[in-house]
């Protein structure tokens, strides 16, 4: 038997979603991005809104998330994302808007804009990948690090004293009344993955019924940044930022 | 016969934004020009035309909100005054950056920092000369009366569509809140879907299975690409000064003192003039519209015949920099300008130019 008596269609149990682009990504070996993008597309594939979908990528690895997902894109200023989006969406209803932003992106430089976005009741959807840490400028400290957490800006670890305490901002967005669907997800596991991938198609069905905004966090690795290996990452996460950040829903108004 | 209303510079804009078919406007509120976000709310132009009007958390985030609406090709603006514009430059130079069309009002105020509320035209450097960091220029047009804040809401998107450059009216807080007869043209309707994919073939409208996938971005990482994409940029703006050069002409014609002037300051200056003219004075005005591309050749024409020139504006002397690099030396150039929201009388202007040519 030879390689090609195997790749027979009835034998495929896995192929690449149709929407992600022959790009290699650039993203680290280990990387949670590239699990998310293939989720988004997949998504967006399954909803047969392709030609309606409309992209915001930020400032951060995921910069170049218009290299690897097969539709419209726009690249804003770092933060801005759900400034850009809140147009894009009240200027053309009919469309899918999401953003798709890092913990540095969207709970520092950008708290204004995702605040007032929720606050406002945007109809669009919004990624946020939290892993503690700005990988694309080589692994400082991001809003979100943990305590202890050591960065090439928190070389002996965060301290609270000197650098304040790591921010949950998702709660925060919670408690906004213009949000409609907030949860928390990992794609670490196969399991975690499904979930969030219902989360996020959630989320995407959600933001055409006009009743808010709809955000779901993925608390992600960056194996790079945290210099562990992809594996000892992934037990990281599960040890130390879950704790922090318990993945789950947090608000539903639709339950 | 068109329609003749009495208007402020301010809700010149509004009304001249529904009527024009501008889909989308993006403020936040600041002195002296929250009357165009004022007058938009009150006509609540989205149960006529459908355009968006939104009051922003901040001018970071209007400014970006322009950002995400020009992408999709529609015609959407934002307005504010000095201290706002600042906040802005950074969205005005990722536009640049991204070749996106909009319109940008600056109706400027004293400064620097907080300043004054009062009119200045002292942004003349950071508007003209780029409007946030990077190799770039804005289009900038210079109205001069209220008419002028209604005519150049239109022109303005014609030249951001024309060229994909963001375009700024640099409006002073006198042409903002002065009232004056203002001339209302036809309406015109917003852009169909149809028109917008014509026009705006690169915007991001959903990605149909017949074409590539748009990006808007200003991101390039190799040095090459993006060098490149400079030179572009500046064939563009060589295009613009070949092609856009606006300004107008008072009593030149046998001229031998000439003022220059822009905004308000020409208003003031053209009465300066009349009154040297009635002295047997032989002064003119030459008054820039568009001061990017500035009209540096009809300077340097009309400096040959000149005994001297005079720059007058609400600054210390930003546009008279370039009056002189157009003059090229064929005449002495002298500046006159009052700061911090003060103005200057017709009189004063005289009084200032007698001084500076000899004259008892």
């Amino acid at each position: 038997m030879n390689i090609e008596d195997i790749k027979k269609p009835e034998n495929i149990v896995y192929r690449k979603p149709a929407l992600l682009t022959d790009n290699i990504m650039h993203y680290c070996p280990g990387c949670s991005h590239g699990t998310v993008h293939k989720l988004i597309a997949e998504v967006i594939d399954e909803m047969g809104i392709q030609d309606k979908t409309i992209g915001i990528s930020p400032v951060g690895c995921s910069v170049f998330a218009y290299n690897y997902i097969d539709i419209d894109w726009q690249e804003a200023a770092h933060g801005r994302a759900p400034a850009l989006a809140t147009a894009t969406k009240r200027l053309c209803p009919d469309k899918y808007v999401f953003t798709y932003q890092g913990d540095g992106d969207l709970a520092s430089i950008g708290t204004a804009e995702i605040i007032h976005a929720c606050s406002r009741g945007e109809n669009i959807v919004v990624i946020f990948i939290n892993n503690g840490i700005y990988g694309m400028t080589g692994g400082q400290m991001a809003p979100t690090t943990l305590l202890g957490m050591k960065t090439s800006t928190t070389p002996y670890g965060r301290d609270a004293k000197l650098n304040g305490f790591p921010i949950k901002i998702t709660e925060m967005l919670a408690e906004l009344d213009g949000t409609a669907y907030i949860t928390r997800q990992s794609v670490h596991t196969a399991p975690a993955a499904r979930k969030a991938k219902n989360a996020i198609r959630k989320a995407f069905e959600y933001s055409s019924k006009g009743i808010g905004l709809s955000f779901v966090e993925i608390v992600a690795t960056c194996n790079s940044g945290w210099k562990l290996s992809p594996v000892e990452a992934n037990r990281w996460m599960e040890e130390h930022m879950f704790e922090k950040y318990p993945p789950g829903d947090i608000k539903d108004i639709l339950k | 016969m068109a329609e003749k209303v009495l208007m402020k510079g301010n809700e010149a804009i509004a009304i001249s934004a529904i009527r024009n078919g501008v889909d989308g406007y993006f403020g936040y509120p600041i002195t002296p020009q929250s009357e165009v976000m004022e007058t938009l709310m009150k006509e609540k132009p989205w149960e006529t035309t459908g355009m968006v009007v939104l009051q922003a958390e901040s001018e970071v985030s209007s400014i970006n909100m322009v950002y995400g609406g020009a992408s999709c090709g529609k015609k959407v603006m934002t307005s504010s005054s000095s201290p706002g514009v600042s906040l802005m430059c950074e969205g005005i130079s990722y536009m640049a950056g991204a070749e996106l069309p909009c319109v940008i009002v600056d109706v400027m105020r004293g400064g620097p920092g907080l300043g004054t509320i009062q009119p200045s035209q002292g942004d003349y450097n950071q508007i003209v000369k780029g409007g946030g960091h990077g190799d770039d220029h804005n289009i900038v047009i210079a109205p001069a009366s209220a008419q002028d804040m209604y005519d150049f809401v239109d022109w303005g998107f014609e030249l951001a569509f024309k060229y994909r450059n963001p375009v700024v009216i640099l409006a002073d807080g006198v042409i903002g809140q002065m009232m004056e007869k203002v001339e209302m043209h036809p309406m015109k309707p917003r852009m169909t879907d149809e028109e917008i994919r014509e026009k705006a073939p690169w915007a991001t409208t959903g990605k149909p299975s017949w074409r590539n996938y748009n990006i808007i971005t200003s991101l390039s990482l190799d040095s090459d690409i993006q060098e490149e994409f400079n030179r572009k940029l500046h064939a563009k703006y060589a295009l613009i000064e070949e092609n856009e050069v606006k300004y107008s002409e008072y009593m030149t014609e046998d001229a031998e003192y000439l003022f220059t002037a822009f905004g308000c300051s020409s208003r003031i200056c053209e009465a300066a003039v009349d009154i040297l003219r009635s002295e047997g004075i032989r002064a003119g005005l030459l008054r820039p519209i568009t001061l990017f591309p500035f009209p540096h050749k009809e300077i340097k024409r009309l400096a040959a015949r000149m005994k001297s020139m005079m720059s007058i504006e609400l600054n210390f002397g930003q546009m008279a920099e370039d009056v002189r690099l157009a003059v090229e030396g064929q005449c002495p150039v002298g500046f006159y300008g009052r700061q911090g929201g003060n103005i200057f009388t017709p009189e004063e202007v005289v009084a200032e130019f007698k001084k500076f040519n000899n004259i008892q």
